[in-house]
């Protein structure tokens, strides 16, 4: 048995959701530059440009990279063999969120009831995903998530037969509903199986996996590359004005399910795809 | 690149293309969903909004605080279209030009091209780059929304791209793709 304390998990989460804020992931640098080199319209160049520029800015100032500094998603992987001590753990969780939120000049985005909608001042609740996992170590993900892709993400049930056209001309429909607003170039998240609810946070966490590092299970990083080649096909481009990248990422994860059915869900990401990890 | 002034004339306005690049700079507003439904629930109720909007530009936006030292934070565009709904009455009202990202409803666009308006289209996910063309910034209505009052923003420079424009024209319909 190892114990750690909550407060350590706080800081972790305060320090995380700062770096996610101020600092572009670097598998997402390589992909937006890889894009400039692609492109080959001078406004799809241009835009892309600004991009790397706004982080460059962002990181050397220590301001967001972008001003929706979203609802603050956690995926918490507990050590069975860990005792953690001192506190209530999502507590400790959401005290991390709010000192940075309050203090880190990061905009508070959460309404404390969606129907009423007051600010809670705090950007808390976060989301707090726990999966029980051998050892005693504790992996902290901390991901902000913006809601201008949010809103464009999506979740189909489909039939246990449908093949993977299918799925995949449901995910070009959601890309291309996304148009503009989800801030293109995109990064999808895509989770397929488990129950309706499983592969929502299939979806979302997919996010988390570096947009250059390829998929474990082989027929998965197929259908990510197929997908990626469609969607860019598509034209959409950087701002939706056209070009060559439309996706600068395609991640899935995939998970057992019912005989009876076979759940797709879309996460849509922006091109400000956000996350930080610290294990402790 | 057009220099463009905020706020806008009425041959400003009907001056751009869509399509074109323009560095605006003067005085703009910020107004989001919620500052957005109670200008017109105070407009429904009492015919008028405590903020004279003729010529003016509205920037849908956000900000992070500002950092000691800095005007503003990071403060990129919003999704326009969740204000379609609420545009054409501010329209009437003498709003001549809309900043945000991406497409905008048939109404909106019939509004702006009945009115001689103006949408702007500032690139989404560069909070960071567009808070350094803000001079200066300050909370004038609806305080208490705290990240969705309304701003007065002097900009410099503002780097944006006409996306709709007084004749109707939209930068979408020349994309290249289709939604379907």
């Amino acid at each position: 048995m190892r114990n750690i304390s909550v407060a350590k998990i706080k800081d972790a989460v305060r320090e995380l959701c700062l770096k996610a804020n101020f600092e572009l992931r670097p598998d997402v640098m390589r992909g937006l530059r890889s894009a400039l080199r692609a492109e080959r319209s001078s406004r799809a160049r241009g835009i892309l440009r600004t991009i790397i520029d706004n982080a460059r800015i962002a990181s050397a100032n220590k301001l967001a990279i972008c001003q929706d500094t979203g609802m603050v998603f956690i995926s918490l992987e507990l050590g069975q063999d860990v005792h953690l001590a001192g506190g209530d753990l999502a507590k400790a969780i959401n005290d991390g969120v709010k000192d940075a939120y309050c203090r880190g000049y990061l905009r508070t985005s959460v309404v404390a009831d969606p129907l009423v909608r007051k600010n809670t001042r705090t950007n808390t609740p976060a989301m707090i995903a726990t999966e029980i996992v051998p050892g005693s170590r504790v992996k902290i993900t901390v991901s902000p998530k913006g809601f201008g892709s949010e809103n464009k993400s999506r979740i189909h049930m489909f039939r246990p037969t449908a093949s993977a056209r299918q799925i995949k001309d449901f995910v070009l429909d959601v890309v291309r509903a996304s148009g503009a607003d989800a801030c293109p170039p995109l990064i999808l998240g895509i989770g397929i199986g488990g129950t309706f609810d499983k592969a929502a946070l299939l979806a979302k966490k997919a996010l988390l996996r570096p947009i250059d590092k390829k998929n474990p299970v082989g027929g998965y990083a197929r259908l990510e590359k197929d997908l990626a080649k469609e969607i860019n096909a598509l034209k959409i481009g950087p701002m939706a004005l056209g070009g060559r990248t439309t996706a600068l990422g395609v991640n899935i994860l995939a998970y057992p399910t019912h005989i009876a059915g076979l759940p797709v869900a879309v996460n849509v990401s922006c091109h400000a795809t956000r996350s930080a990890s610290k294990i402790l | 690149m057009k220099k463009v002034v905020a706020p806008l004339t009425k041959d400003a306005a009907k001056g751009l293309r869509a399509g074109d690049e323009v560095l605006l700079s003067g005085i703009i507003y910020t107004a989001r969903d919620a500052a957005h439904q109670r200008l017109c629930a105070l407009l429904k109720k009492r015919g008028r909004i405590p903020l004279s909007l003729e010529g003016q530009v509205i920037y849908y936006a956000g900000p992070t605080p500002a950092r000691p030292g800095r005007a503003i934070g990071s403060c990129g565009p919003t999704t326009s279209s969740r204000m379609d709904d609420f545009t054409p009455a501010l329209i009437t009202l003498g709003l001549r030009g809309m900043i945000g990202k991406g497409g905008r409803s048939p109404e909106v666009r019939k509004a702006i091209r009945k009115h001689g308006c103006v949408y702007f289209l500032a690139t989404g996910g560069l909070g960071a780059l567009l808070s350094t063309k803000v001079v200066s910034a300050r909370a004038v209505l609806f305080r208490e929304l705290g990240p969705e009052a309304v701003y007065r923003l002097e900009v410099k420079d503002f780097p944006l791209i006409v996306g709709i424009d007084a004749k109707g024209g939209d930068i979408y319909d020349k994309a290249g793709w289709k939604k379907k």
